[in-house]
């Protein structure tokens, strides 16, 4: 192939993936833009953001290839009703380990804005948020890639190619929607909001 | 190797590269809340922070899968004159040229729709134009000296350049856009 024409093919293959996935960011940005209330209330917690996006990204889109993989060798069937006890575990793991990441990610942004002296809120509230925003994307995520990828697998789709661009979307929309979910519930709950 | 499908295991195989990458991107978060004054007093900017850094993140990834592809195919050779390579990286730059634009107009458009945005519309899509070119150009360098780096240690590109580009790229969106900020405003 020319220069030219696998140019051509390589915009062609990227473009639909990487118009929805801007479709799904320009939504997760509206939310942010309409959180600066609370990054006012909760100082520190901007700056979580990145480390919590990307951790949907990384947990549930492995969680995805992981299935794929599992459906293309058989290990797992594309159904719920009867499923494998191999399915549930992946689930469990995924969230499991996204609320790990999301507490260390609140503990260490914590820790760094404390030490270069920065304005932070306590510990307890970030704590708090990043988890109970990491436990409600993390249902909801695993419920879509499950979906996502049974469906595509039944239809006849590779599921590969689907987990990638769905998973990014998905998580970022999810991710904010249920960060700011958690902040009100949080404040709210402390007697600030 | 097959990771068994217990918790136990996948967690082993999944926890360390996870806490590594979610401390790179705590530095990210650093880099975004030293710009959060401004963030905070424009909408538009606001709106264009997941965006930017996932599109960035993106377009490291298609560009990574589809190295590692023609790779896997032999049809990648690591001479600065391939076909491959050059074509691929004129690609990347030519999505970023078409989507970014866009991204900007949206994100102003949004901001003013619900916030109501205080930049104009030209200055939005100009730093968000500014900013996808810079990110695209990066994004090839990193996914090439990735996928290079990959061959040269002999890992399969699919498991080692994905990850680590994608989230080298979305460090690389919030520094990116800072500095474009900052030089525009």
């Amino acid at each position: 192939m020319t220069v030219r024409e696998v140019a051509v093919a390589a915009y062609r293959e990227g473009l639909p993936a990487l118009a929805a996935s801007a479709v799904g960011g320009l939504l997760a940005g509206v939310v942010l833009g309409g959180m600066r209330a609370e990054f006012r209330a909760v100082p520190g917690l901007l700056a979580l953001v990145p480390a919590l996006l990307a951790t949907r990204g990384n947990v549930y889109g492995s969680l995805g290839a992981r299935l794929a993989t599992g459906l293309h060798q058989g290990l797992v069937a594309p159904e719920l009703r009867g499923a494998d006890a191999r399915l549930y575990r992946a689930v469990a793991a995924a969230i499991l380990n996204g609320l790990l990441a999301s507490g260390v990610a609140a503990v260490a942004a914590f820790l760094t804005l404390l030490a270069l002296g920065k304005d932070v809120a306590p510990v307890w509230v970030l704590l708090a948020i990043a988890l109970l925003a990491g436990l409600l994307s993390g249902i909801v995520l695993s419920v879509t890639v499950v979906a996502v990828v049974f469906a595509g697998y039944r239809r006849g789709y590779n599921p590969d190619t689907l987990v990638g661009p769905i998973v990014t979307t998905a998580g970022d929309i999810f991710g904010v929607a249920f960060l700011l979910l958690a902040v009100r519930t949080v404040l709210y709950a402390a007697g600030v909001g | 190797m097959q990771t068994e499908w217990t918790i136990r295991a996948i967690s082993r195989a999944m926890l360390p590269v996870l806490l590594v990458l979610t401390l790179v991107e705590i530095g990210s978060g650093l880099v975004l809340s030293s710009f959060e004054a401004e963030l905070l007093r424009s909408p538009s900017l606001l709106v264009l922070v997941p965006v930017t850094i996932g599109t960035a993140g993106n377009l490291g990834s298609i560009l990574a899968a589809r190295l590692s592809t023609a790779f896997h195919l032999g049809t990648l050779s690591f001479d600065p004159g391939d076909d491959a390579l050059i074509g691929n990286a004129a690609a990347t730059v030519g999505l970023a040229g078409t989507v970014f634009p866009l991204i900007g107009l949206g994100a102003w458009g949004l901001a003013e729709l619900t916030a109501g945005a205080s930049l104009s519309p030209l200055t939005v899509v100009f730093i968000a134009v500014t900013s996808g070119l810079t990110l695209a150009v990066l994004a090839v360098f990193v996914t090439f000296t990735a996928t290079y780096a990959a061959y040269r240690f002999e890992l399969d590109p699919d498991d080692v350049v994905i990850p680590v580009v994608t989230n080298v790229c979305d460090v690389l969106g919030v520094v990116v856009l800072f500095g474009v900020v900052v030089l525009v405003l």
